[in-house]
């Protein structure tokens, strides 16, 4: 029988550069985007780096140096590349796609630099999603470093002290109150507010701070913004002493100030002589986060893949230098890579960093694509006089159904608000999917990456700063909403029909990939897929052995690790569909053609080894919530045969009694084992779709030792393009 | 009196990448060099900032950077270079390897900027590195400056002084760590830069935007450059080779007291 295996033929040259990248992630025509990629990597590598390997993080208050790198980010338009061309921006459009490859080079060299440029961002982006147009025009203009010499800086602050607001957003103590209202004159309002590890707290000069109404004359929670000029306490609090990310300034400020309402964001209305305002501070947030997050994710991506290329080179030049290891000895010049495991781990580590950067990178150009259609979408929903709110959702539910037939009938519909349906349906997981797998596993992958460097890892000399960027990952997978908190919004969204009328389709397209390529392992994935939607659908229906449903959203047990599962999918279908881009475009780039060949062996070998692990995965978590809530029979119950029994049965079945295993003995005893084997009745659709998986995982490991091969043979630089 | 300058500068592999000599079907060739990340040639680039400061002071001048690199490599460099300082692309096709013959390249490059319409040949300024990081040999700008027919020609140049009277001022580099100060009357004059004086500027997304407008359809329009293959005797490393070695918290004086010894014992 012939096999799909290809034998080896190439092997990669030089490690994939940004022209490589732009083809994968989608940018090549956006030579704005390009721009800001190299002008944030000379911030990045340059005075980030430099600020690093001298020491900077080793103290947690907010120094000069590290206030350097503020202006650094605005000479070098990474500040305002998140603004409009009218204060001052030069990207046009919706922006989620240039912030998360600005996070992203940043995060190459060290999170937490990553972290104060964004933080910046975070702070406006209540304003800019929600803000009124005066908010928005006020606050852009003066942030906007093109405009101003020194441009104002914000933070963000929702998290409180113990025990008000943390994963639970909804537990918020912080107060707003009337403090004076003239007849015809605007409302003031007095604000108190407690705020936990606020991040640019130790310099903002303005904070969007999340409050509930403690005031009759107020209806429910809003976001408003407080000036560090407001009357009355803007205390910034002490440091946190935190021991990641120290390059950003994190500190528990605490607000007593006096502020017009029109400072509420989104603005107000007075219904009955009660301030109403038009956003309560949770449909800020969701806003807000759900674009924010999926730059964080990128941020632990960034930092996977940046470690591949100092961990090859300490493994390759391991034992050069000794008095008996000679220059064209295999010791010379292979080092550790002799070591299979080593090799093996290192693309564990790079297959992971890849299908992460894949899975971030189309989170975000699917939120630029949603913007505009979004803006669309509120347009239309108001002439319809559909608004906002319950009405809003009901007049979107009803299309519900017109949207999952377009799908399944792989038509992109006309209507506006149908298309938007489906985007954001499909926006809904991917964001928070990014969020808790890049930073979730991705901080386990950079546990073996630091430990791929032996005790060097665990030095601060370590080149491409290791252990810092394994630790930071912590914090990536905690702030912006836990792990937790993204399980649970998985846990919902990934359930939305319209969400999953879509996963269906994409079975059937890596299906076909599948069969051009067969060497990506597409055809596991797709089984994969399969196996997770049919366990949706079983885990939907059934009950536990006590006879409660298990899919339910107290039942984390059963939906979290769901949504872990389908988190491994998605990843490693983007790894899939943007290998399959570079095998479209690669051969039109005079610089990807040269090496072609053995990019495309080796990106396919990544596929594969991103897919039979995705598979194992996914297999492992069905099975678990397929069987493990059921109760294991005992040898007192029913399923074992009792010796009597057989003895009769034999007159009428002969031969029975030799042939029946699991028999309770007239004295009691059994043979030594928990109780009967377990019966598979209506599981056979399950049961098949196991079987069916671990063979879809035929190759994965060959996939591996090819990879190896490029491992050993591929040119690297001679030196880190930055200083450790 | 304004000036239009035109820059000369190919691209070269990032020297942080490790080099390669191999023999490939056109001759010698960097292994993988088509796959490297590559940079602006350092001298030319040194060129490139003097001629952009220079043409900000005099008003009404113009600044060209003319090119002769794989086309597809080329931009990619641009995507960093366009953001530093303002000018317009001229783009050849070919190669920029350190392979090429300069007499073949210095021909291209002359012929390109001959064809630059609206250019004052009375007012250019022909700038580019006194040597190029890929071949090194020095001799490529003076061959562009003989086919335009500029004889006013300084090399080694570190600092330009334009005078109220529009006569330039240059400092070349001579022996011995000295400069030699000459005194031209103006325009026309090449001028092969050594560091210069001015650092590398900053980054600006917002200059490159605007560069850009220019730059792609320079690089659509880039015709493909004839510069011949030529037969090499031989081609031999260096017979001194020191791998790199990143060090830390080391003074300079040290350092520069182990690379003399290091030249010394070789
Ligand atoms: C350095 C740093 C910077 C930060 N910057 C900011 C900032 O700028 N602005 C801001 O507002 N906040 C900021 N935060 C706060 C951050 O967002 C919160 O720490 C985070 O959301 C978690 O809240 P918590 O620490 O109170 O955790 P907790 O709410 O105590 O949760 C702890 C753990 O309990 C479990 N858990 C809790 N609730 C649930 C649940 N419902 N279901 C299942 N499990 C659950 C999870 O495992 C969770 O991780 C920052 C934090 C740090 C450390």
């Amino acid at each position: 029988m012939r096999t799909t295996a290809r034998p080896k033929t190439a092997t990669l040259k030089t490690l994939p550069g940004d022209d490589v990248h732009q083809i994968l992630w989608r940018f090549s025509d956006r030579f704005d985007l390009q721009m800001l990629v190299n002008s944030v990597r000379s911030v990045a590598r340059g005075p980030v780096a430099r600020l690093v390997a001298s020491g900077a993080r080793n103290t947690h208050e907010w120094t000069p140096e590290k206030a350097s790198l503020l202006k650094e980010f605005d000479a070098a338009g990474v500040t305002s590349a998140s603004l409009d061309a009218e204060y001052g921006g030069y990207i046009d459009g919706p922006k989620n796609f240039a912030l998360a490859l600005s996070a992203f080079e940043l995060a190459w060299v060290d999170g937490g630099a990553a972290t104060a440029s964004l933080a910046g961002c975070l702070a406006l982006a209540p304003i800019h999603e929600r803000g009124t147009e005066e908010q928005r025009a006020h606050y852009m203009k003066l942030c906007s470093p093109t405009l101003n010499a020194e441009p104002l800086r914000g933070a963000f602050c929702l998290t409180e002290p113990l025990p008000y607001v943390g994963v639970e957003t909804g537990l918020l103590s912080g107060k707003v109150r009337i403090a004076e209202w003239k007849e015809g004159e605007e409302p003031m309002l007095e604000v108190d507010k407690r705020g936990r590890f606020t991040t640019n707290m130790g310099f903002a000069n303005f904070v969007t701070a999340a409050v509930d109404s403690g005031d009759e004359r107020i209806k429910g929670s809003c976001m408003v913004i407080l000036e560090e000029t407001d009357p009355g306490t803007f205390d910034r609090g002490s440091a946190t002493k935190k021991m990641v990310h120290q390059l950003s300034s994190t500190t528990d400020p605490i607000f007593h100030l006096t502020v017009p309402a029109s400072r509420i964001i989104g603005g107000y209305e007075i219904k009955d002589g009660v301030i109403v305002p038009n956003f309560n501070h949770s449909e800020v947030i969701e806003a807000v986060f759900r674009r924010t997050r999926v730059t964080v994710g990128l941020m632990t991506a960034a930092k996977l893949l940046s470690a591949v290329e100092p961990l090859l080179r300490y493994h390759r030049d391991r034992f050069r230098g000794g008095e008996t290891t000679h220059p064209g000895s295999v010791r010379y010049e292979l080092g550790l890579q002799q070591k299979e495991d080593v090799l093996h781990r290192l693309l564990e580590v790079w297959a992971t960093g890849e299908a992460a950067a894949s899975l971030g990178f189309a989170a975000a150009r699917l939120f630029d694509e949603l913007d505009p259609l979004e803006q669309e979408k509120t347009a239309l929903l108001a002439a319809q006089g559909a608004g906002k709110g319950m009405s809003a959702f009901r007049a979107m539910r009803k299309l519900e159904p017109d949207a999952i037939a377009a799908i399944r009938a792989h038509r992109t519909p006309d209507n506006p608000l149908i298309r938007y349906l489906i985007l954001d349906s499909a926006a809904n997981v991917f964001c928070p999917a990014a969020k808790l797998w890049n930073t979730g596993h991705g901080a386990n992958e950079l546990r073996e990456a630091v430990s791929l460097m032996g005790g060097y890892g665990i030095t601060e000399d370590c080149p491409g700063f290791l252990v810092q960027k394994w630790t930071d990952a912590q914090l990536e997978a905690t702030y912006e909403g836990p792990e937790a908190v993204q399980r649970r919004q998985l846990s919902v969204t990934m359930t939305n029909e319209v969400f999953l009328a879509q996963f269906q389709n994409w079975i059937g397209e890596l299906r076909v990939i599948a069969g051009e390529h067969p060497a990506t392992s597409a055809c596991a994935l797709a089984t994969a897929m399969q196996m997770w939607l049919w366990t949706l659908r079983h885990l939907q229906n059934a009950k536990d052995a006590d006879g409660q449903n298990l899919y339910q959203s107290s039942r984390q047990g059963v939906t979290f690790p769901m949504a872990d599962a389908l988190c491994w999918l998605l990843s490693a279908r983007q790894l899939v569909l943007d290998t399959m881009e570079l095998a479209a475009k690669g051969r039109d780039n005079a610089s990807v053609a040269e090496g072609f060949d053995g990019l495309m062996e080796f990106y396919t070998d990544l596929c594969s080894i991103q897919s039979g692990r995705t598979a194992g995965e996914v297999g492992r978590i069905c099975a678990e919530l397929v069987f493990g809530y059921n109760r294991h029979v005992d040898w007192t119950g029913e399923g074992c045969f009792h010796r009597e029994e057989l003895i009769s049965l034999e007159s009428i079945i002969p031969g029975i009694e030799s042939m029946a295993r699991d028999v309770l003995e007239t004295d009691g005893s059994h043979p030594p084992k928990a109780g009967p084997c377990v019966r598979f009745n209506g599981y056979e659709q399950f049961q098949a779709l196991r079987s069916k998986l671990d063979g879809c995982i035929t190759g994965s490991q060959l996939a591996k030792d090819r990879a190896g091969e490029s491992l050993v043979a591929v040119m690297i630089p001679a030196a880190l393009d930055y200083p450790a | 009196m304004s000036y239009h300058i035109a820059v000369c500068a190919g691209i070269v592999p990032d020297p942080l990448q490790t080099l390669e000599p191999v023999s490939g079907p056109q001759g010698p060739a960097l292994k993988n060099e088509m796959m490297l990340p590559a940079v602006l040639d350092p001298w030319a680039a040194h060129a490139l900032y003097e001629a952009s400061h220079l043409a900000k002071n005099v008003p009404g001048s113009k600044v060209y950077l003319v090119s002769l690199a794989p086309k597809a490599k080329l931009q990619q460099v641009l995507m960093t270079m366009a953001q530093k300082v303002a000018f317009e692309l001229v783009a050849l096709d070919g190669p920029s390897s350190g392979f090429t013959e300069s007499a073949d390249v210095a021909s291209a490059l002359a012929a390109a900027i001959e064809a630059i319409p609206g250019l004052d040949r009375s007012q250019l300024l022909l700038f580019g590195g006194w040597e190029s990081a890929a071949r090194a040999a020095g001799t490529t700008l003076a061959m562009v400056g003989e086919r335009l027919g500029i004889t006013e020609q300084f090399q080694g140049v570190d600092a330009l002084k334009v005078g109220a009277d529009g006569s330039l001022e240059i400092l070349e580099r001579v022996e011995g760590g000295k400069h030699q100060v000459s005194v031209c009357a103006g325009a026309p004059a090449v001028l092969g830069w050594a560091t210069g004086s001015l650092p590398e500027p900053p980054n600006s997304p917002q200059t490159g935007m605007q560069n850009m407008r220019t730059v792609m359809p320079a690089l659509q329009k880039a015709k493909p450059a004839q510069v011949g293959a030529h037969a090499f005797l031989s081609v031999s490393l260096p017979k001194q080779q020191r791998t790199t070695r990143i060090v830390k918290d080391v003074p300079a004086a040290e350092v520069a007291r182990e690379i003399a010894a290091w030249i010394r014992g070789s």
